[in-house]
């Protein structure tokens, strides 16, 4: 941000995120949607991502040290248990694919010292690779803990020849010592954006899609834009009455009722990981529904 | 009334028995001057021993810096390891040098005076080396620059938002101010040194003395400045650490989340920082031989001066336990438990045993007087410092908000600690090429100190304060 952005845009920068009606006339705010009910745990995801997102595979030994750099993970959690699946552990578990929340008051944006991730005017939280000087005070920042951090400079050793070839060339290939993140594959979302602006127009709900989306064998990831309210997620958002800029869900406040009635089917499913912390994430995740619940 | 006429006698004498002196006041000038010269001259063998402590450090980075972070075996939540932690911790030490010099000058606290310049010293390296954690942790650190603001011709600027902008500030500025409180404060006796230098020497300590002869405008000059550097210092001293403490404070991770890390954190660094300089007292004092300047009734001042800061640490890190305990911040209260019966349990109540058991122990006349236990005292307080900057640290990136953030027994490997320890002989080389270079007792002080001291028992009056 230059000094003259600084003092003629004060008001503007002043301005606390996000605001209700700050997308009303933007051309685009990406978000997604992710029907755990739907999700499998099949990892297709995370490999679409790798394949798309030029990721390195860092081995064994250092996957084990939590020097992995998937910028989508699957977070694998273990139900109650009830007795048939004491006996048959996998079938308790639950998943949740996690990546950059791409939250709208960011809590890594405050912290970066020179301003490498700053805030699109698209709503992404992105990632300037050549600012970035690896203080790692975001990923300290994270709730989430979706930043990935060079440790090593990968594309010596991740890529022997001739793999390289297998690289995506719109995609940058990070060197050692910068920090970078789920980017709602960034370039594909430029890319559909250039297209629709030579042909003078917006881009239309499900031209582009994430690479994760893409590869979800039961389309659990729904991506779009959200400021386009009759786009598939900007319809879901709606149904389940998420709010971009509320902190607590319609969801609590039904699930109160409900129990105070006795009924114990919530229809609403849609929240936001670790809501409280008003991070207003991006990523709205479906509950899954229990068989034993239902 | 059984007390017979000569209990009582004896009472009322060791009522009056005179307080052991801070310093003799019967020291020639000449002598002085001669002791502290004699710390400039030629080393033992071990100095050099010393001196080359950090090789190993250096070493360790190089690595690290050829290799990338990864060898330091950081990994996603635990980013930051043992270089933050230390990094506070250096910072820490660097606060007594300015309590000694700015504030107990302000306060005319004279006992100060044989002991304040090495302290300053301190003070001014510490900082180096705390300045050398935040190179080291950085990812890139050909680009440490970007975090300055500087005018360029790309116009961008750091994100003022930051704490870390907010730390190379203060950090920088304090490193400043501080240097130039320690050379400023040095040039009389600078001068007494050009004058019994011969050669290169003289040379050298010519150029430093600028030209100082002792008149009275200068003196006047020299005490008006000397005092505003050091009402100068004194916020940028608090202020550096609670911008340090801010790092913490400002973030979102539970544990750090606590408004109370400001004064928490500067007591913190007043405590390590005069455990270090009761440290620094001991050895120099056996080292040069400097028994009669930095005797044990100023030491027994520092041990009190000690004592009184680790019980305010103490309060404050209960007022953190409190108000963690006591919040409603769930998670905060999660971390608190983890510390302390997790992975660094022994390590969080070695923490609070040394940091506010051990100093105890400074209340003891017999044991304040007793030089190497003192040396070990001071020596275990500054280990209780440096782990409670690791248990902010570590622990906390171990205990996030939910599972798929948590590590389990995370300890930091060899680069790490190479480097940490690499520290402390970059921190002692710098310190010992002073010690070599520079008179570490201030020769004018000690004169005047002893000069107020003569004053009461010739019954004469002091001259009127100038400046």
């Amino acid at each position: 941000m230059s000094l003259d952005n600084l003092t003629s845009n004060w008001s503007k920068l002043r301005v606390k995120r996000p605001q209700p009606d700050q997308y009303k006339d933007a051309p685009y705010k990406w978000g997604m949607v992710i029907d755990l009910d739907a999700c499998t745990g099949c990892n297709a995801c995370t490999a679409a991502c790798y394949a798309e997102n030029n990721l390195p595979v860092v081995g064994k030994h250092r996957f084990l040290k939590g020097q992995a750099m998937h910028w989508l993970r699957i977070e694998r959690y273990w139900g109650e248990g009830t007795e048939s699946t004491q006996e048959f552990p996998e079938r308790g578990a639950q998943f949740l694919p996690m990546m950059c929340q791409q939250c709208e008051a960011a809590p890594c944006e405050i912290v970066c010292p020179v301003g490498a991730t700053h805030h699109t005017p698209d709503g992404l939280n992105s990632q300037v690779y050549n600012r970035c000087i690896g203080s790692r005070y975001c990923s300290a920042n994270c709730p989430y803990k979706v930043r990935y951090f060079n440790w090593f400079n990968y594309p010596e050793s991740a890529w022997p020849s001739p793999l390289e070839q297998q690289l995506n060339p719109d995609v940058t290939v990070r060197s050692k010592g910068v920090m970078e993140k789920c980017t709602f594959c960034v370039q594909r979302l430029t890319e559909a954006k250039d297209r629709a602006r030579t042909e003078k127009r917006t881009v239309r709900d499900g031209e582009v899609l994430t690479a994760c989306a893409q590869a979800c064998p039961t389309s659990a990831i729904h991506f779009g834009n959200m400021a386009d309210s009759s786009s598939a997620v900007a319809r879901m958002w709606k149904a389940q009455q998420v709010e971009l800029s509320a902190d607590r869900q319609a969801k609590d406040d039904q699930r109160e009722i409900d129990e105070q009635q006795g009924k114990t089917d919530g229809v609403l499913r849609g929240y936001r990981v670790l809501e409280q912390l008003r991070t207003y994430p991006s990523v709205v995740y479906l509950e899954r529904i229990r068989s034993s619940e239902v | 009334m059984s007390d017979t006429f000569e209990e009582k006698e004896v009472a009322v004498e060791l009522r009056f028995q005179p307080k052991p002196k801070d310093i003799d006041e019967d020291i020639a000038w000449a002598q002085i001057n001669g002791d502290v010269l004699r710390s400039l001259e030629r080393p033992r063998p071990l100095y050099w021993v010393i001196f080359f402590g950090s090789l190993w450090g250096v070493y360790c980075e190089i690595y690290q810096y050829n290799t990338g972070l990864g060898v330091a075996d950081l990994e996603n939540p635990q980013v930051w390891g043992l270089y933050i932690a230390t990094f506070i911790f250096w910072i820490g030490m660097s606060h007594s040098g300015t309590l000694l010099s700015a504030i107990l000058h302000i306060m005319h606290a004279d006992w100060r005076k044989p002991i304040y310049r090495f302290a300053e010293a301190m003070t001014t390296f510490s900082l180096m080396t705390a300045g050398l954690f935040v190179l080291v942790h950085l990812g890139r650190v050909w680009q440490f620059y970007y975090v300055v603001a500087y005018p360029n011709e790309r116009w961008t600027w750091p994100n003022f938002s930051s704490p870390l902008v907010w730390d190379a500030t203060a950090i920088g500025s304090y490193l400043t101010t501080s240097v130039i409180f320690l050379y400023f404060g040095m040039i009389p006796d600078l001068a007494i040194c050009r004058d019994n230098a011969t050669g290169f020497r003289r040379t050298f300590y010519r150029a430093l003395s600028i030209g100082w002869r002792g008149t009275d405008r200068q003196w006047s000059n020299f005490r008006v400045t000397y005092l505003t550097i050091a009402c100068l210092l004194i916020p940028l001293a608090v202020s550096v650490h609670s911008i340090v403490a801010t790092d913490f404070a400002v973030s979102q991770q539970p544990g750090w989340h606590t408004t109370s890390f400001p004064p928490y954190f500067v007591a913190g660094a007043l405590y390590s920082g005069c455990a270090a300089i009761i440290t620094l007292f001991i050895i120099l004092r056996y080292t040069f031989r400097f028994e009669q300047y930095m005797t044990i009734p100023i030491l027994e001042k520092l041990c009190k001066l000690t004592f009184a800061i680790s019980m305010v640490w103490t309060y404050l890190n209960f007022i953190e336990y409190a108000a963690v305990w006591y919040g409603t911040d769930e998670f905060a209260k999660q971390s608190l438990i983890y510390r302390a019966t997790g992975d660094y349990a022994w390590w969080w109540w070695s923490m609070n045993i040394l940091g506010s058991v051990v100093p105890f122990s400074l209340t003891l006349k017999r044991l304040r007087t007793n030089i190497p236990v003192m040396l070990v005292v001071s020596i275990l307080l500054n280990l209780g410092m440096w782990i409670e900057r690791f248990m902010i640290v570590t622990p906390t990136f171990a205990h996030g908000y939910y599972p798929w953030t948590w590590t389990q027994g995370w300890w930091p490997d060899w680069v790490q600690v190479g480097i940490v320890l690499g520290s402390f002989g970059w921190f002692n080389m710098l310190f010992m090429l002073f010690c070599k270079i520079f008179p570490s007792v201030s020769m004018y002080e000690v004169k005047e100190m002893v000069y107020h001291r003569r004053l009461p028992r010739k019954n004469l009056k002091p001259l009127p304060a100038e400046g």
